[in-house]
């Protein structure tokens, strides 16, 4: 008994320890939102999960060779019902027609590209408040924030008020990862050329972690961050210290930046280079670079012919050096000085209007 | 009224005492020709997957050259009527052998052959120009998967004609047995199969490709 | 640099750098490795068994000795499998508070992208395939399948993507990017080495052995059934393998295709899937799941069969619901196509595109949650034996609700952004894996072995192996789901909350448990053939079977059934027995059959070289080995004589000593 409740009461306060999970005890409305969502499914499921496990349990115990039941109600040629196909058929239907309103309805309003219409449950999101934007990078392997309205960036650690939304505007460098504040909001992936976007808020003040959801490398189990949620004085004090203590981030900075490495200390950019991000998305930080939005319209427009073929370049040795990058033998499509029309009119090398 | 039992389970039910065993040599139908089908399908689903890259991909000119700056109708025209025309002299070929007149199939089969060579000549030769011009299947996504696809479809042809030398040798040496023919069956089916791909290649990738 | 250099065309990129000899791990695993073999080998060699394995086994076109190779290459396979689930077990177990545990990410990703790759391609789908092809000509009254030569090139094709998995552990490395090798991280530019150029090849190998078994079955089903056998009188478990083959014919293509794909963009710079120049990773990540869902489905479907045919032979009973069972399994074929974006909700798609993709999945509950009241249904008023195909039958029952409902959970797309690559979803998919394919598989080696081999499996040890692998495998998966709600995601190294860590001893200790069932279904194994005698089956029908592969003895001779089976009823052996229909004991005829052919063996071993050269960019090599492969299959074109008739009076011995036997035997 004595050894019973030893091994019991560990396990108990085990399982009290899961119920704490971070999924289950959210700091976001959008996390709540979906651990709801969680705890809604389970109970519908559980409506027809509890009583096959009992049944099968039940006829297994009760038709074993040899019982009362079997040797009485042995019926060798029992195949069909038409009742209970129907019931069969119907009873996991009518759960999934409930389950797939609420998929169809929940999927719409937590849509991670919807701006929020509230910060908590009913608490709407008051008039004029336009959310914090942050953009994400995913690098190989850390995670670098840039905050556009209060200029300036940060390494492996972000900060946000509380009971403001934020739009996460999310990218990546070289590979794959997702984005993934488990107290905040679900994740969503961060792919290298493209941009995912992420609404959420946090409601509670305090210090949560981040990850990387998708493995993406060597470095990857060190992909972490830390999300401070802090009033808005705090945050202000935050962005004022990242101002002051923080070195400048230039386009060869973030070249350089971008480079692999692992367990990347946090540290603050007051001073970033303007269109940065927009650059990084578009791959072209490399001052020779197209930009794969100038690079889409040209497509669009039909290319740009035979002469575009050898318009094939890559970051040169002088830079290479001073950046200390080793050549890797990656090329990309070089940068344009767009040539004018008669009119003036922007056109490409092949003589198409851009 | 017995004549409704075409299924033999049902015509035996009938008798007293029903018969579970064959007396005679049961020999089920040759599979081949069903199987060799579902091949075909599944090396249509490998086509289909490499056209559906080329509609994502094809447009994707990475600042580079497109289709309508790449690619000589009157070639691919030319192109496309050999391979038309080597479909032509296989079934040729196909009368021919259910006519039992081996000489005659032989030679169309040889003709076939010859227009599917042609057709693999002036392919490789627009290849080789391309790559010369610089658009070589690196240069971008839609040349990557331009090269991919009609690549897939002229290594199907070099295969066919291979095969097709091989049946020769066969059909010369064992005559037209029911084994042979049933090989000149299937790579009838896989001929045209790939007469098929190709008019799907000449229309999505070369005519629409040109289109501005 | 002009003139090209003869030992890279012969050695490629191939060094002795490529042995990891520094490496204590792996030395030690090659040493044993080394060491088994040579007894294997050297055990061969003296009971001089060379020339009966090969041409007893290694050419042997019969589908049930072919089955059976299938089984052993599973079985082996799963050890290895295996051994890479319990390395990562102890690796997430001790990796906390600063400790880097004993498997450096460089070793450990390795072997997390292996384990995937083993299990499913290696483990899962031999096991199944083998099973599939003992089975299914006996069930439906055939001597063979439609193509028995391409039977055994496909097996071999299989063997040789197997060799080519294994020889990464010791030449070379293997590939670092999860089981699915998305890009761009298994592109070129990230993944230089050899690692994904082996999971490409080896796959591209074994996928060409599938999807020629696929088309074999389909033809062989269609074409080859006894006579009176309608679609709708066909075994449980033979429709559910014709969907499974319906599916792997579908299915399988886009994989070569993508592969393909990959293999251009490492080899030939082409840029289908990279960041520039145009390309587009998330069309790698579609096409690999279009495959990839169906696959699933490949796995589960001919292991419901199992269940359908163990739930009423045990419960003594005609199946439950026989139409909607197989209604069930075509909707979920069809369905299987619809769903593949599940597996990416995260990647941003509009949220219509995401709750359709959802619904559908959930939707595919629907039939499966039929098939599951059918099998309960066919247990009432049953008279239940609980043999050891039972037990496994029953432990499925009750495991795989539960991974079906958290299937559902992760269904729902916004629960699936928290809930997405985290190790709740390696809970779930483990708990549906094992808790159906890998039971099923099980319940059906447990259920057809005495058919193989004319004895029975020691039931003690049987369930011995049930029990610890049903305990082993909820001790080591429910901590995962706990990790998954604790926001823990998969593929990690190591840790730094260290309240994580009791979970992660918890499942490791399930793992020690999984692995005494698999040690106890080695020591079944062993028991069972030491105690043959005791165990023997002479009747050919120990469990009162109700399917035409019952109705033969135990083993079968290599022609299955002396006379064909003429078939009246869906549950045809026991229709048979219940209208006491005889033996037929005269009038032998011939038999026509299909001979043996080294021509698979030697194909596929070109084919095994030449996806080595590949890897290691040995292209004189693999140019050689192409040309070896046309030439061997051109060659085996040329031979006509591929069949012999087995004469009327050695059927006629062969069946009189059976006679002989049944009569001493009541």
């Amino acid at each position: 008994m004595k050894m019973l409740r030893g091994l019991l009461i560990p396990a108990l306060a085990l399982l009290l320890s899961g119920c704490d999970a971070v999924l289950f005890s959210p700091s976001g409305d959008i996390a709540r939102q979906q651990r709801d969502l969680i705890f809604i499914s389970v109970v519908l499921m559980l409506i027809i999960i509890v009583p096959v496990i009992f049944l099968i349990l039940l006829f297994a115990w009760k038709y074993r060779a040899g019982s009362k039941a079997a040797e009485q109600d042995y019926d060798p040629d029992w195949n069909h019902s038409t009742v209970l196909e129907l019931i069969v058929w119907s009873a996991p239907l009518l759960i999934i027609i409930a389950l797939g309103a609420i998929t169809w309805t929940s999927t719409h309003k937590l849509d991670p590209y919807r701006p929020l219409d509230q910060v908590a449950q009913n608490r709407p999101v008051a008039e004029g408040v336009k959310p914090l934007v942050v953009e994400v990078v995913a690098l190989d392997w850390k995670w670098l924030f840039l905050y556009p309205e209060q200029g300036i960036a940060t390494v492996n650690e972000m900060a946000a008020p509380v009971d403001r939304p934020i739009e996460f505007r999310i990218t990546a460098s070289n590979v794959m990862n997702a984005f993934f504040v488990p107290s905040l909001a679900g994740m969503i992936y961060a792919m290298p050329g493209m941009e995912t976007k992420l609404n959420a808020v946090m409601n509670k003040t305090g210090d949560f972690e981040g990850i990387s959801a998708n493995y993406s490398g060597a470095g990857f189990s060190d992909m972490r961050f830390r999300f401070h949620s802090l009033s808005e004085g705090d945050f202000d004090a935050w962005v004022a210290k990242a101002k002051a203590e923080g070195t400048a981030l230039s386009r060869e900075d973030y070249l350089k930046l971008e480079q692999p490495s692992e367990r990347e200390p946090v540290h603050y950019y007051g001073n970033v280079a303007a269109g940065l991000y927009n650059a990084i998305l578009n791959r072209c930080v490399e001052s020779n670079r197209m930009c794969a939005n100038d690079m889409m319209a040209l497509d669009k427009a039909g290319g740009q012919g035979i002469v575009g073929t050898y318009n094939v370049t890559s970051l040169d040795a002088p830079t290479r050096s001073r950046l200390g990058i080793a050549d890797d033998g990656r090329r990309y499509v070089g940068a344009l000085c767009a040539a004018r029309g008669a009119t003036g009119e922007a056109m490409t090398p092949a003589g198409r209007p851009l | 009224m017995s004549d409704m039992h075409a299924n033999p389970s049902a015509a035996i039910a009938e008798n007293e005492t029903p018969q579970f065993w064959m007396t005679k040599d049961h020999h089920p139908e040759n599979g081949t020709l069903l199987g060799f089908w579902i091949y075909l399908m599944s090396d249509c689903l490998i086509f289909a997957c490499l056209f559906a890259c080329y509609g994502v991909l094809g447009r994707n000119y990475a600042g580079g050259p497109s289709g309508a700056d790449l690619f000589e109708l009157p070639l691919v025209a030319l192109n496309t009527a050999m391979l038309l025309l080597s479909s032509i002299t296989y079934g040729f070929a196909v009368l021919e052998m259910q006519k039992n007149r081996r000489g005659t199939m032989m030679a169309w089969l040889i003709i076939t052959g010859m227009f599917g060579a042609a057709f693999l000549g002036i392919e490789l030769y627009e290849f080789a120009h391309l790559i010369h011009e610089g658009a070589g299947p690196q240069r971008s996504a839609f040349l990557s998967s331009f090269f991919t696809l009609v690549g897939t479809h002229g290594l199907h042809v070099t295969f066919g004609i291979v095969w097709l030398i091989t049946l020769l040798f066969q059909v010369g040496k064992h005559g037209l047995t029911g084994a042979n023919k049933r090989r000149i069956m299937c790579l009838s089916m896989f001929w045209h199969f790939l007469d098929v791909v190709w008019i799907g290649v000449f229309t999505f990738v070369y005519l629409m490709g040109v289109l501005p | 640099m002009n003139t090209p250099d003869l030992a890279k065309l012969i050695f490629g990129r191939l060094s002795l750098e490529a042995i990891p000899y520094h490496e204590p791990i792996l030395l030690a695993t090659f040493a044993g490795v080394a060491i088994g073999g040579i007894a294997l080998l050297a055990i061969i060699t003296k009971y001089k068994l060379w020339g009966y394995l090969w041409k007893e086994w290694f050419t042997s076109i019969d589908h049930k000795k072919i089955g059976i190779m299938y089984m052993v290459l599973g079985i082996v396979m799963l050890l290895r499998g295996f051994a890479d689930a319990l390395m990562m077990r102890a690796q997430q177990a001790i990796a906390f508070n600063g400790n880097p545990g004993f498997l450096p990410p460089h070793h450990y990703d390795q072997i997390f992208t292996a384990h995937g790759v083993i299990m499913i391609f290696f483990v899962a789908m031999p096991l199944v395939t083998g099973l599939m092809n003992y089975v299914v000509p006996l069930q439906i009254g055939a001597r063979d399948v439609a193509f028995p030569f391409l039977n055994n090139f496909s097996f071999w094709m299989t063997v040789a993507g197997g060799l080519l998995v294994m020889a990464s552990l010791f030449v070379g490395e293997f590939a670092r990017t999860g089981w699915l090798a998305y890009p761009p991280l298994s592109g070129l530019a990230q993944s230089p080495d050899v690692g994904v150029d082996y999971y490409i090849w080896s796959l591209q190998v074994a996928g060409v052995g599938t999807t020629l078994s696929g088309i074999n079955l389909i033809a062989t089903i269609v074409k080859m059934r006894a006579p009176g056998m309608t679609m709708m009188k066909m075994p449980v478990f033979t429709w559910t393998s014709l969907c499974t083959n319906v599916l792997i014919v579908a299915a399988f293509p886009v994989l070569t295709a993508v592969l393909v794909l990959l293999a251009l963009d490492r080899y030939a710079g082409t840029n289908f899937f990279t960041n520039d120049f145009g390309g587009n990773a998330m069309m790698y990540v579609n096409l690999i799941w279009i495959w990839g869902h169906p696959e699933v489905y490949i796995l589960v479907l001919p292991v419901f069969g199992v269940f359908s045919e163990v739930v009423s032979t045990f419960s003594q009973k005609r199946l439950f619901g026989y139409a909607s069972m197989v209604y069930a399994t075509v909707v979920i074929t069809v369905l299987s196509y619809l769903v593949w974006l599940h597996h990416f909700f995260t990647m941003g798609s509009g949220a219509s595109v995401n709750s359709f993709f959802g619904i559908t999945t959930m939707i595919i509950s629907i039939p499966t949650g039929a098939k599951i009241f059918n099998w309960l249904f066919t247990m009432y008023r049953g008279r239940i034996q609980f043999d050891v195909p039972m037990l496994w039958t029953v432990g499925f029952m009750v495991t795989f609700v539960i991974g079906g409902m958290t299937g559902v959970m992760l269904a729902v797309p916004p629960a699936d952004f928290l809930l997405h690559n985290s190790l709740f979803l390696i809970a779930h998919f483990h708990n549906v894996i094992i808790g159906g394919v890998v039971f099923g598989l099980f319940a059906g080696i447990n259920y057809w072995f005495p058919k193989a081999f004319g004895f029975r499996l020691d039931p003690f040890w049987g369930k011995c192996s049930f029990w610890f692998w049903l305990v082993g495998f909820y001790v080591a998966f429910m901590p995962l789901y706990v990790l998954g709600f604790m926001g823990v995601t998969r593929r990690m190294n190591h840790f730094e909350d260290p309240s994580l860590q009791i979970w992660f001893q918890i499942a490791a200790v399930g793992a020690g448990l999984i692995a005494l069932g698999i040690g106890s279904f080695l020591v079944q194994i062993y028991v069972s053939i030491k105690n043959k005698d005791k165990l023997r089956d002479v009747t050919g029908d120990p469990w009162h079977g109700r399917t035409l592969e019952w109705a033969t003895s135990s083993p079968p001779p290599e022609y299955n059934f002396a006379f064909t089976p003429v078939i009246h009823e869906a549950d045809a052996w026991w229709d048979m027995k219940e209208r006491n229909a005889t033996r037929r004991t005269e009038g032998y005829l011939p038999i026509h059959m299909p001979k043996n052919t080294a021509a698979g063996v030697i194909i596929a071993g070109f084919a095994f070289v030449f996806g080595f050269a590949m890897i290691w960019h040995m292209f004189l090599v693999a140019g050689l080995a192409f040309l070896g492969l046309l030439v061997s299959a051109i060659t085996h074109t040329f031979n006509y004589k591929r069949d012999y008739y087995i004469p009327a009076d050695v059927v006629e011995r062969t069946e009189t000593a059976r006679t002989e036997e049944l009569a001493a035997h009541v």
